[in-house]
């Protein structure tokens, strides 16, 4: 009974934060925010209905399926921000105007794909 | 971390000994297979390393869950109320880590953290590129960043 209701509140928790990512796509202003919205909200949102669904079935098959989709939304997701990310900003994608700093502005090189370091001399490339 | 392999597989045999095939069977046989390993190896040296590693690693997991937690009900307040309070913004952030692993954990636990996402590695991996959502004072940003690199790097070195 009790553990019912705790799956319940698992489930109810992990669903609001799932609506709370989908929105944040809607709401954000630019490509980089929206990553933030949805990683984030993704990743805790699935691992607590996750967590639900252990705890309503107990059983050694849901269990081990469950962990396994835990570990694995929390590795892949921040690569998939990751890659989208960074593709949407070299292509050129604008950042939001209230963006207050861009260190990483100019770094790239395209032709040569080395993206410098701050300190790091623009002829001086080939070297670490 | 072949130690770490020898004790996931005593709590997999611990579980389905006991036919208790579920998270609280696999945590008891993990406990057990860590007891064990650290009580009949003491003199191991892998084994003493590990024996260190096994409360970072939950500590680092709770750490880890809060910040995950605290991250989501900001970027939920911001998403449901009308007004933005964002300040986003790129900052590079010198690293540390040095193997692929290493950096590849930073970056992935960057990501899942508090309005932080990870761009891009540099070439010759000296620094890492962030974006900030809230980037109220560089500073406090760049010090809760390298808190979390010093807690992955204990972890994994």
């Amino acid at each position: 009974m009790i553990i019912d209701i705790l799956a319940a509140l698992f489930i109810a928790a992990g669903s609001f934060f799932m609506l709370v990512a989908s929105l944040g796509v809607f709401r954000m202003p630019d490509l980089l925010t929206r990553m933030h919205a949805t990683t984030k909200s993704g990743v805790l949102g699935a691992g607590l209905i996750m967590c639900g669904v252990m705890l309503f079935f107990v059983d050694s098959g849901v269990t081990l399926k469950a962990l396994a989709v835990m570990a694995f939304t929390t590795l892949t997701s921040p690569i998939a921000a990751h890659a989208i990310g960074r593709a949407g900003y070299f292509i050129g994608v604008p950042l939001w105007d209230k963006t207050v700093k861009d260190e990483l502005h100019g770094r790239y090189d395209e032709e040569t794909h080395v993206l410098r370091s701050p300190g790091q001399m623009r002829d001086k490339k080939d070297q670490p | 971390m072949n130690v770490l392999l020898s004790n996931l597989v005593l709590a997999l045999i611990w579980a389905a000994l006991t036919d208790t095939m579920n998270a609280g069977g696999l945590v008891i046989g993990f406990l057990i297979g860590y007891l064990v390993l650290v009580l009949v190896f003491r003199q191991h040296p892998d084994v003493r390393q590990y024996r260190l590693r096994v409360p970072r690693m939950f500590s680092f997991v709770v750490f880890f869950t809060k910040e995950l937690i605290m991250a989501n009900l900001k970027v939920a307040y911001d998403v449901l109320t009308p007004i933005h309070l964002m300040k986003p913004g790129v900052i590079a952030m010198p690293l540390r880590a040095e193997s692929d692993l290493e950096i590849t954990m930073l970056a992935n636990a960057i990501s899942l953290t508090p309005g932080s996402l990870s761009l891009d590695v540099s070439s010759y991996r000296k620094v890492l590129y962030v974006h900030i959502m809230y980037l109220d004072n560089e500073e406090d940003v760049m010090n809760e960043l390298k808190r979390m690199e010093t807690k992955i790097l204990r972890v994994m070195r």
